[in-house]
């Protein structure tokens, strides 16, 4: 290699008219350009050419174990959709994670990265939980109301303090929110032992279950959260793309200093849009214990504050996009568990799987706002024109001289 | 309220040792630029790996004792590697957004521990768990005459060898970061990595081998969860929480291996102080958030004082283009 680079040296030494070709030997065979337009269909391309490398993957890893990776996928399906309970379990599942994903976006379109959608889950179930332990005697739809308001307000302000935090002292936004889910979570822990929260059948720890008295009712076999999800997300896309709020969210999000210049108060701004974030996952906790499960328990929240995280960013941060990638990762975590009785492959694929696409998706992205493209040979041997081209030559040119050092 | 301050140092150590490597994984992988999230998954995949390691080296070749713990620091350690690697390509090359591919990190990382642990478990019939001899290796260390030395025997040379190990690493990382040329180019390229390529500093290949080696520290630390603190059983939440108080050390720590070494004391002593210094009156699951009230408490407090100097690398979060310039 160096022999080389040396013999390039003498050769231009002699032949003082042509310039240095030192970079022949570094010239990289592909280079990069950022696209500057991209069509639906090539976008619609390679997302879907992503999502099948994904399933492929899994596939590979599910042939490795010996089954037949069609076989299991069409059984994923069916275990989700084939029938009408099992249609009524995923969309059940489903809810939550369209609730708190949108909530998520919300905070993640201005660039604060709140993972605790987790606690705020959890917060918001003992919330919904604490107006029937304390309030037990109210008319049904002003217990349900309280309820679904004590979620609210009890998730919008544990997403809110750490905003605060924030925007005061710019304290990591991200562990704080996160170590706020393991502080719900113990709290639901010690409330398990508590008068009032306790179960009064039993003695383990356990919260009391909520009787068919306080429950959600259902429509077309699943708790009417369905129907406030699906209105949620259209009235998100709304609020995000036509108010005043939803705008300076998305200013902020690109840049703050020019939200200030603009005259926004970014404090206020990012305070509040946690506060709804914060919110709504409380709200997705109201739905889980007062629709799916009727109690709750450790796992009200059970990982669908970081499910929901890979919700919002696939649908790309877009509320009614969200609608159907709930679906399908309900699909996924439905269709996980069917395949574990019948070829007990363990349930946590949904996982591995769910993780597996947003690598892929997260690849994607690159295609979509670059194209790879291979040098030429003729920019390469006048070394000039192509930027890529120049740059390249200058950085090798400096290597001798760090090789000698 | 009297308490063993000897045994609560010792329980201390032993607790925060996971936490040091996972601390100081992430600190290599910080000084390069690169934000990785993604401790907690990395951890997840050093357990389960290390442990599966363990396992089969006993059944397939028969190698209960020293044999299977060089599989399980081998292959937790290359488990930590694999996903960093993916972090890495992903950040790197594709050029995607450090927040979120870290967090994917994690939800993958997890999912591939809890798939495999069970997965192995249904094999083997039940659950899994190495040979008595295996975790005796993991266990403490009898070193000669200086464990016999009243009080600073226990207290110092009384632990099994991956705190020692630990220790080592933290060290050498401390030197190398600051006394060698490969550690300030690395740190050069962590705080701005387009004055480190006009210095003909290779940025990319720098973070990779960065991010990569700090995955693997990782896994080590997973390991640890895995094969000392549950003795080498398969428990799907061995991991749980640990990775990310990782990440917050790192900045409690100021970025500094040896303040790590500190930090990871105080914050392994945060995790079991309730099973050595009672709080009359205290709920058990209320004294259980003490770790994660610690760590929010200090965020806070960093984040009022800054200083210049103990700060994160410039860098650090930001995709480094060189056509961006």
């Amino acid at each position: 290699m160096k022999s080389t680079t040396s013999m390039a040296t003498a050769q231009t030494e002699e032949k003082r008219t042509t310039p240095p070709i030192v970079c022949k030997v570094k010239q990289p065979r592909f280079h990069i350009a950022k696209r500057m337009d991209i069509s639906f269909s090539q976008l619609t391309l390679i997302h879907a050419l992503a999502l099948l490398a994904a399933l492929a993957c899994g596939g590979l890893l599910i042939f490795a174990l010996g089954h037949n990776p069609l076989e299991v996928y069409c059984e994923m399906v069916r275990g989700s959709f084939g029938s009408a309970t099992a249609r009524s379990e995923t969309v059940k599942m489903a809810v939550p994670l369209l609730i708190t994903g949108i909530g998520i976006a919300m905070a993640f379109r201005m660039k604060f990265w709140n993972i605790g959608g987790e606690g705020q889950i959890l917060i918001g179930g003992i919330a919904a939980t604490a107006v029937l332990a304390y309030m037990p005697g109210l008319p049904y739809l002003a217990k349900m109301l309280l309820m679904a308001l004590a979620a609210i307000l009890a998730g919008g302000i544990y997403g809110a303090v750490p905003a605060w935090f924030k925007t005061r002292w710019g304290t990591n936004e991200t562990l704080f929110t996160l170590m706020l889910n393991y502080i719900a979570l113990q709290l639901v822990r010690y409330l398990m032992y508590q008068p009032r929260w306790q179960d009064p059948g039993t003695k383990f720890p356990k919260i009391f279950s909520f009787g068919a008295e306080n429950v959600l009712p259902k429509v077309l076999g699943v708790h009417v959260g369905w129907i406030f999800a699906l209105i949620l997300a259209v009235l998100a896309s709304l609020y995000l793309s036509r108010t005043k709020q939803g705008y300076e969210i998305s200013v902020v999000g690109d840049s703050s200093n020019t939200a200030r210049y603009a005259g926004m108060n970014v404090r206020f701004v990012v305070i509040r849009t946690i506060f709804l974030s914060g919110a709504l996952c409380g709200l997705a906790g109201f739905f889980t214990v007062a629709g799916a499960d009727a109690t709750l328990t450790e796992s009200t929240a059970g990982g669908t504050g970081f499910t929901a995280i890979t919700v919002a960013w696939l649908a790309k941060l877009n509320p009614l996009v969200m609608i159907l990638i709930a679906l399908f990762v309900a699909l996924l975590q439905k269709g996980s568990i069917s395949i574990q009785s019948s070829f007990l492959i363990p349930a946590s694929a949904a996982d591995l799987l769910i993780g597996l696409i947003l690598f892929f998706m997260l690849g994607a992205e690159f295609f979509c706002s670059y194209r790879v493209m291979r040098s030429s040979r003729s920019s390469q041997s006048s070394g000039m024109k192509a930027p890529s081209a120049d740059r390249s030559s200058g950085a090798s040119s400096v290597k001798p001289a760090e090789k000698e050092a | 309220m009297t308490f063993d301050f000897i045994k609560l140092f010792i329980a201390a150590v032993f607790a925060g040792t996971p936490l040091l490597l996972g601390t100081l994984g992430e600190i290599l992988t910080e000084k390069s630029g690169n934000l990785n999230l993604g401790v907690e998954g990395m951890m997840y995949m050093g357990a389960v790996s290390g442990l599966a390691g363990a396992y089969y080296t006993e059944i397939w070749f028969n190698g209960a004792g020293l044999p299977a713990v060089f599989a399980a620091l081998i292959f937790s350690f290359l488990a930590g590697c694999l996903g960093a690697l993916i972090y890495a390509f992903l950040t790197i090359s594709m050029r995607a957004d450090q927040n979120v591919t870290g967090l994917t990190l994690t939800i993958f990382g997890t999912g591939f521990a809890k798939f495999f642990g069970e997965l192995m478990g249904q094999k083997a019939g039940g659950y899994v768990k190495v040979a008595a001899k295996t975790a005796r290796s993991f266990g403490k260390l009898k070193l000669g005459g200086l464990s016999k030395i009243p009080v600073a025997g226990e207290l110092f040379f009384h632990y099994n060898f991956m705190v020692y190990l630990a220790l080592i690493l933290a060290l050498a990382l401390a030197f190398f970061l600051n006394r060698t040329r490969k550690g300030l180019n690395l740190q050069a390229v962590g705080e701005d990595p387009s004055t480190a390529d006009s210095a003909g500093i290779p940025v990319a290949r720098y973070r990779y081998i960065a991010t990569v080696l700090g995955g693997g520290i990782c896994g080590l630390g997973g390991m640890y969860m895995s094969m000392v603190n549950q003795k080498g059983i398969w428990v799907p939440e061995c991991v749980s929480g640990y990775g990310w108080l990782a990440v917050a050390l790192v900045i409690f720590s100021t970025w500094n291996p040896l303040r790590a070494l500190y930090c990871g004391l105080i914050f392994g002593g945060f995790t079991i102080l309730r099973m050595y210094v009672p709080v009359p009156g205290l709920a058990t699951q209320l004294y259980d958030m003490l770790p994660y009230v610690a760590t929010i408490l200090v965020l806070i407090a960093t984040s009022i004082r800054q200083s210049k100097e103990h700060r994160q690398p410039a860098g650090c979060g930001h995709n480094y283009f060189r056509e961006d310039r």
